[in-house]
């Protein structure tokens, strides 16, 4: 399966890539779009990414990870395209021996693909208007997740 | 007599632009020769000098060449695709 997907994140497909018998611990990270009072009246986030790194560089993570914790599985999905508030555009499954591992290997991989992936998010408001997004402090620091 | 690109031997970098970089520039590629030996960082430069509306680009963006993440002193061989990243907000 691709990394990045424009179709929406199905969350049982990626728990049945990281079901196996000797994995009893198995954590998903969901990173939704978000309405707040600080963000304004965002309808939806519009994601675009370079695509062939983006895919490129989720499957280094993943690899990275996967030597990290050599007994765990891993399944990502990074959402393209607008995603309405509410609807999850990254998901990160981890499944290890026990939580622990589990916990941390999620988190690992969730803060590496937003430190790594070459993603953009543009807000789109309730009026219709429109505003790129990042961490350069224009539009706010915050993200979605 | 010796061949121009013996005399002045140039590279060929496909430079590639996204988000807010496009939006500024007008568009999402471009095609750049430069000395050999030219870093990002020059190639930046160059292309902030060379594109109308390049002065919006950053003097030291994120850059990646051939899908990885580089440095501005990261050295261009002829056919490499160099991509100006705005600060990552993926997630």
């Amino acid at each position: 399966m691709p990394f990045v997907t424009h179709a929406p994140i199905d969350v049982p497909a990626l728990l049945a890539e990281v079901a196996r018998r000797d994995r009893g611990g198995t954590v998903v990270f969901l990173g939704s779009v978000r309405r707040s009072e600080d963000d304004g009246p965002v309808e939806a986030i519009e994601y675009t990414a370079y695509e062939e790194m983006a895919e490129a560089e989720f499957g280094k993570i993943v690899a990275e990870a996967e030597v990290r914790w050599p007994d765990a599985g891993f399944a990502v999905r990074h959402r393209l395209g607008e995603v309405l508030t509410g609807e999850p555009s990254i998901a990160v499954a981890a499944a290890a021996a026990h939580r622990a591992a589990a916990f941390d290997a999620a988190r690992w991989v969730v803060e590496e693909a937003k430190r790594r992936l070459p993603i953009w998010k543009r807000e789109r408001f309730d009026d219709g208007s429109r505003q790129w997004r990042d961490g350069s402090g224009v539009a706010g620091a915050s993200d979605t997740a | 007599m010796p061949q121009n690109d013996v005399v002045q031997p140039q590279v060929r970098v496909r430079c590639r632009f996204f988000a807010r970089y496009a939006e500024v520039l007008g568009t999402a590629t471009h095609e750049l020769q430069v000395p050999r030996g030219t870093t990002v960082g020059s190639a930046v430069q160059a292309l902030r000098e060379r594109l109308p509306g390049g002065q919006a680009l950053p003097k030291v963006p994120l850059a990646a060449v051939n899908l990885e993440h580089v440095d501005l002193g990261h050295v261009l061989v002829d056919g490499d695709e160099l991509a100006l990243l705005p600060p990552l907000a993926g997630g």
